[in-house]
């Protein structure tokens, strides 16, 4: 037995001999400092983790754990996958299906009460409002140069929805998901940061210290026809969004029925849980040093942040107009919270509310355009997948 | 044809700014609609116009100690007692619990709320 050639070998089969491009150790340290945002700074740490340990591993040369060829082209051959495909490769078919992001908007729906919003549907309006930045990432990303399908993907964005957005860029720009999933959900994390100047900026303190009227209390039989009704609406208009928005009111009929408690539980917990894990490696695995390190990744960061300040733009100014209609009943707040993220915009509504005057409390209020910015969201996905899938 | 400023998009951005337009306009007319649907069902169903409840959102909180309440609104989770405790204190516990819990306000109930005094 030959020592030196046994080492030699030994080297040479190693990850340190394949680490080739200095591309793969700049990945490596972008996952480390992704998992120091999720893990330190708790930057939306159940999915940032999960993403950052996927594009670790990744990352290290000869894992052999996801093939971005086999992901490549117009049609998967699942048999190659399921044959020759690495662990991640096994994790991401739930991606390129859209299982995961249907789930994922279960647990959504199965956790979210949207008692606020029927109380008080003309907050819907603020919903749809806080759309626009989902429209103007899109045009700028055209301008800047992308494609239309890459373009929609990108402007998704701005809907501050981690599974629709997940869902829409699997479907027109796979290639580009792990930069768009990483922005989407880092942004989201940054709300408390990045809608707080927006939202002083454009509101006067008299406006931010409305005190808005008690909501109405919503009956069982409301909350239970509300999902049934919104399935079948939202569905025959944009058949596309079926998926989504069908397991987002399924997940919420099981909570509000009343005789599916146990389902509830599982899809809020159990189901959420593992489907997160899943969801968030596979993402992380698709950040592949070749596609990722790319001056495109640089423009969808920034169109990313340009969506979600435009999105909140969108909800205030539409606040703003309805605080004028309602000869000052409305606070103009709660329009920011119609960007999805819930409920960390509704949130931050409350937050900047009580700033202006301590004994404002809204974030039951700000919760019905946030629930509605979901559906909206939803609703620009499938239109836009309706156009370009 | 407006053309992209740094070529490649296989999209006009004229067609692009319509497709903004028709895309936002179908937003709001789907959640308008949706919006409409609500109104109507809650008339139907009866839900408009019920009181809230004392519980449900923090600035209901304010009578202090009710005698005998009347019969409880529909999704009321009943009144709080408070003793020692002012209605903004009260209010301001309430919505912090329900934040915290991640819960609504009228899914949670409060029975009572003493001062502790130390």
């Amino acid at each position: 037995m030959n020592i030196t050639e046994t080492l030699t070998n030994l080297w040479e089969s190693s990850g340190f001999a394949n680490l080739v491009d200095i591309r793969q150790l700049i990945m490596i340290l972008l996952a480390c400092f992704l998992l120091y945002l999720g893990i330190v700074r708790k930057f939306e740490p159940l999915l940032l983790v999960g993403i950052a340990f996927g594009t670790l591993i990744a990352s290290l040369p000869i894992s052999e754990l996801y093939h971005p060829e086999m992901w490549t082209g117009t049609s998967v051959n699942y048999g190659d996958v399921l044959a020759k495909g690495g662990l991640i490769d096994l994790f991401y078919i739930g991606v390129k299906t859209g299982i995961y992001p249907s789930l994922i908007f279960m647990g959504v729906g199965a956790m979210t009460d949207f008692g606020p919003m029927i109380a008080n549907p003309k907050s819907m309006i603020m919903g749809a409002a806080a759309q626009l930045g989902i429209y103007v990432a899109f045009f700028l990303a055209l301008v800047l140069g992308f494609n239309g399908n890459v373009a929609a993907s990108i402007g998704i964005i701005g809907g501050a929805d981690g599974p629709t957005a997940i869902w829409l860029t699997k479907n027109l720009a796979p290639e580009y998901l792990a930069p768009i999933a990483i922005a989407a959900y880092s942004y989201m994390a940054l709300i408390p940061l990045i809608q707080p100047p927006i939202m002083r900026a454009l509101t006067t303190k008299k406006e931010r210290e409305v005190k808005m009227e008690q909501l109405r209390n919503v009956t069982k039989t409301e909350k239970i026809i509300f999902p049934i009704a919104v399935t079948i609406i939202t569905c025959l208009v944009l058949p596309s969004v079926t998926s989504l928005l069908g397991c987002l009111m399924l997940g919420n009929l099981l909570k509000e029925c009343g005789v599916t408690d146990r389902l509830s539980d599982t899809v809020q917990n159990a189901l959420m849980n593992i489907v997160t894990i899943l969801l968030s490696i596979s993402v992380g695995a698709t950040a592949v040093y070749d596609r990722f390190l790319t001056a495109d990744t640089l423009k969808i960061v920034f169109l990313g942040l340009f969506a979600f300040g435009m999105s909140t733009v969108g909800g205030l100014l539409i606040g703003k107009v309805m605080y004028k209609l309602s000869g000052g009943k409305i606070n103009p707040l709660i329009g920011s919270a119609g960007v999805s993220a819930v409920p960390m915009a509704a949130r931050v509504s409350q937050v900047e509310g009580a700033k202006a005057n301590p004994t404002n409390f809204l974030l039951m209020h700000a919760m019905g355009p946030n629930v509605s910015g979901v559906i909206g969201s939803a609703v620009a996905a499938g239109f836009l997948f309706a156009v370009f899938g | 044809m407006l053309l992209s400023l740094f070529g490649g998009s296989d999209m006009a951005l004229d067609d692009g700014l319509i497709l903004c337009v028709v895309g936002l306009l179908i937003v709001f007319a789907v959640l308008a609609f949706l919006m409409y649907f609500i109104a109507v069902m809650s008339k139907v169903v009866g839900g408009r116009g019920t009181a809230p409840a004392p519980a449900a959102a923090p600035a209901a909180a304010a009578p202090a100690a009710p005698a005998a309440p009347a019969a409880l609104a529909k999704g009321s989770c009943g009144d709080v007692k408070l003793f020692d405790v002012d209605d903004r204190t009260a209010a301001m516990l309430m919505a912090i619990v329900a934040d915290r819990l991640e819960k609504p306000l009228n899914e949670i109930r409060f029975v009572s709320m003493h001062e502790i005094e130390e």
